[in-house]
């Protein structure tokens, strides 16, 4: 971002200079906001405001609140159990085995659509035939909603289903399992299926990434006697730095909450053995009126992820965010 | 900061004040073509009924009831919501508590239904419904606080049992179902040897797999340690341990269709339902809602084989009572701040009259609960489990609905994991009592 002076048209960009205030040249003081200028940051932001608190903070603020219950959901709180229900929750064995499945999601993510994503981006970034269907053909399943890529996997997996019929048909038969069952085997599934499902969107980040790479670069290099791959390593990789951290943080914040998937593919329950954070919140949440224990679930997932995204933006998104970042907030 | 904090909130407080105004207008103006508008003043009432009658015949049937209530009352609107089950479960609470709930609204009774009536969120029609409760006799018990109030009315009642396909277990050479579970061990021998999968098991739901611990310690344990286990949440009796035994020593004979752990109940060809509804396996344990449910998952809408329904087989040494049957029943109650309270409560009456029971019976849906509505059964099935309702010594309540939401779920997904190999007879029981702790 580059250091903008707000001026009376453009009242939006103030707040974000303000962060980058201490290195840049500082902006001039607008102490002398004119009653028309305030009106208008009211009217423009006012109405966002508004939804973001009700929406957002004052829901967080009641999960904080009712976390501190045991309640069914009928009549107001009332058995106050101070911390008992997050005691509660991280001596569970089955929500200590939810934590471990995100973290397998997290990291299993991160080692298989990195750098796979990473090799079909410099491959399709070159000059080949068919390049733009290829990448449609990427980017089709990230278009499809959660919903209906988990109808239509759930049709596929079962044991007399189509996956295990070809299985069957190439002579496989050893390899078949009931995918969406087994607790041996459900974990890799759904890994399989959210990497399917987002190395589209991995490829299309790396992509455009590329596309910002000056040219000049690897025809320089070229000309001291780079090969193809040696241009690779040492020059698109490393200049795609900015873009490789962002889609991790995407993936690791999305590997913790997620959900949709393994709730429509077989509930994410502890029998199936692929039970997430947020299907046991919802298990507890929903199913089993157990609102005041979902709600202290819901506080961990959010401090959890919260506090991954603050440390991961503090420590590794800090050189491509600098500037970007409000200061003092946390 | 380099902006005066003070400016910061004179900005939001116009923000907020702006926005909350303009909010206001817009609510205003809204108010007053809305669906209460039209209340009092003209005589005319507008009553919301939401029920889970989202397929037909139900949601035929219950149109068909509001319109002749409306026929009777012509000042009276009855707008139906049909609802799916399971959302329309989290929706009630969210709408009871949010405090804009629908004058009549479906009620499973138990537990849950006293706290409701507690939290002063149901109706009391203790009074104003008292000739349909008297008529009912017992079956309103469910839908009774201890104190003695009725908070809601039944309009079906069914216990469970084993649906079978006769035909399959003619092919198998099984001429009598089974009374025992040797018995029962014997037929799923021989209607493997057919080569058809001997019980349907929809596993991703959890409470199909947890219904046969349910009958089992229906079996094992007398009346009592499960009617106190209920109230004190006290699972220390032995017979609780010896269901899980039994039902694990039952699953070791590989009973389940293959792929059992990721079938749903009645969702698709590929669930439980579906097989025995398609002729790929023999027998489901179930409530009084499966025929329906095996209707709607065939092409033509009509099975083309032979149903049949035995109850659940005796444990030998067990102390329940073989006989001794299981079930639910689905009611409905008003809203405590209903623009029309009597109107509501006749409403509910109007619902469980004989003709309305009658003709609910003749849509093959369920069992009706006031007497002289079982002459509109026509389905055979349906007609043998109204016959051993009337037999059974005692109905329990379905375990899950009995311990409530938060034992019962815990207790479905423990025998669950234990099909899938994850769990113990012992465990189980553990499982239970860690989730009696969490209320």
């Amino acid at each position: 971002m580059t250091a903008v002076i707000p001026s009376e048209a453009t009242p939006g960009t103030d707040d974000r200079a303000a962060g980058s205030g201490r290195r840049r040249p500082r902006a001039p003081r607008r102490s002398g906001l004119s009653f028309r200028t305030r009106g208008e940051i009211a009217l423009f932001t006012g109405p966002a405001l508004i939804v973001y608190i009700g929406f957002v903070f004052v829901p967080i603020a009641l999960a904080a609140y009712y976390g501190f219950f045991t309640w069914n959901g009928v009549g107001a709180p009332t058995k106050f159990v101070g911390a008992d229900n997050y005691i509660r929750a991280f001596t569970d064995p089955n929500f200590l085995k939810a934590i471990q499945h995100n973290a397998f999601y997290v990291i299993a993510s991160l080692v298989v659509q990195g750098p796979l994503a990473l090799l079909v981006a410099l491959l399709i970034n070159r000059r080949i035939r068919l390049r733009g269907m290829f990448r449609l053909l990427l980017f089709a399943p990230y278009v499809l909603s959660e919903a209906v890529a988990g109808v239509a996997w759930r049709l596929l997996l079962p044991p007399g289903g189509a996956i295990n019929a070809i299985l069957g048909g190439l002579g496989l038969d050893s390899w078949k399992h009931d995918w969406l069952g087994d607790p041996s085997v459900t974990n890799w599934t759904v890994l399989v299926l959210i990497s399917w499902k987002y190395l589209g969107f991995a490829v299309v980040l790396f992509l455009a990434g590329m596309q910002s790479i000056p040219d000049e670069l690897s025809e320089a290099a070229s000309i001291d006697g780079a090969g193809y791959w040696q241009t690779q390593l040492r020059i698109t990789i490393p200049l795609l730095g900015p873009t490789i951290r962002i889609w991790a943080f995407l993936s690791i914040i999305g590997s913790m909450q997620l959900f949709d998937l393994p709730y429509i593919l077989n509930g994410g329950r502890p029998a199936t053995g692929n039970q997430t954070m947020a299907t046991y919140m919802m298990l507890y949440g929903q199913e089993r009126h157990m609102y005041g224990f979902g709600s202290a679930v819901a506080v961990i997932l959010f401090v959890l992820s919260l506090a991954v995204a603050l440390v991961y933006q503090r420590l590794v998104l800090r050189r491509d965010t600098e500037g970007a970042l409000t200061r003092g907030v946390f | 900061m380099n902006r005066p904090k003070t400016s910061r909130f004179i900005a939001l407080a116009a923000a907020s004040a702006l926005t909350l105004g303009l909010a206001a207008c817009g609510q205003d103006g809204g108010d007053e073509g809305g669906d209460w508008g039209d209340g009092n003043a003209s005589g005319k009432v507008t009553l919301t009924w939401w029920h889970n009658g989202t397929a037909e015949p139900s949601l035929s049937y219950y149109q068909s009831v509001a319109d002749a209530f409306t026929a009777d009352h012509p000042d009276v609107t009855i707008e139906v919501t049909p609802i799916q089950n399971e959302d329309l479960q989290t929706k009630i609470i969210a709408a009871l508590q949010g405090g804009d709930a629908p004058d009549i609204f479906a009620q499973w009774g138990g537990q849950e239904g006293t706290d409701q009536f507690n939290a002063g969120q149901v109706l009391d029609i203790t009074q104003s419904s008292a000739a349909a409760i008297e008529a009912m006799g017992a079956a309103v018990d469910g839908w009774t606080t201890p104190e003695g109030n009725v908070y809601g009315l039944p309009f079906t009642m069914g216990i469970g049992g084993v649906y079978y396909n006769v035909d399959l277990f003619q092919q198998a050479g099984i001429s009598q179902p089974p009374s025992t579970m040797e018995e029962l061990a014997d037929a799923v021998g021989k209607l493997k040897a057919i080569g058809v999968a001997p019980v349907a098991l929809g596993g991703v739901d959890e409470w199909p797999a947890a219904h046969g611990w349910y009958w089992l310690s229906l079996r094992e344990c007398t009346k009592d340690p499960r009617d106190h286990a209920a109230v004190t949440k006290d699972f220390s009796d032995e017979c609780f341990v010896k269901a899980g035994e039994d039902l694990a020593a039952f699953a070791a004979t590989s009973p389940f269709q293959e792929g059992f752990m990721s079938a749903s109940a009645q969702q698709g060809a590929q669930s439980s339902a579906g097989l025995l509804a398609n002729g790929q396996a023999a027998m489901e344990l179930m409530g009084v809602w499966e025929p329906a449910v095996l209707k709607g998952l065939t092409d033509s809408g009509e099975l083309d084989f032979e149903l049949g329904w035995f109850s659940f087989p005796a444990v030998a040494g067990g102390k329940g009572d073989p006989k001794a049957a299981m079930g639910g029943g689905d009611g409905f109650s008003c809203w405590s701040k209903t623009e029309a309270p009597e109107v509501c409560s006749e409403f509910l009456s109007f619902i469980v009259n004989v003709d309305n029971q009658v003709a609910f019976a003749q849509t093959g849906i369920g069992v009706p609960v006031t007497p002289g509505g079982e002459a509109g059964l026509a389905d055979e099935v349906l007609k043998t489990v109204a016959e051993n309702t009337a037999a059974a010594p005692y109905v329990e309540l379905w375990l899950d609905k009995l311990f409530g939401n938060n034992v019962g779920g815990a207790l479905n997904t423990a025998v669950t994991e234990m099909l899938g190999g994850a769990n113990t007879p012992a465990g189980i029981v553990q499982s239970l009592k860690d989730a009696a702790e969490l209320e």
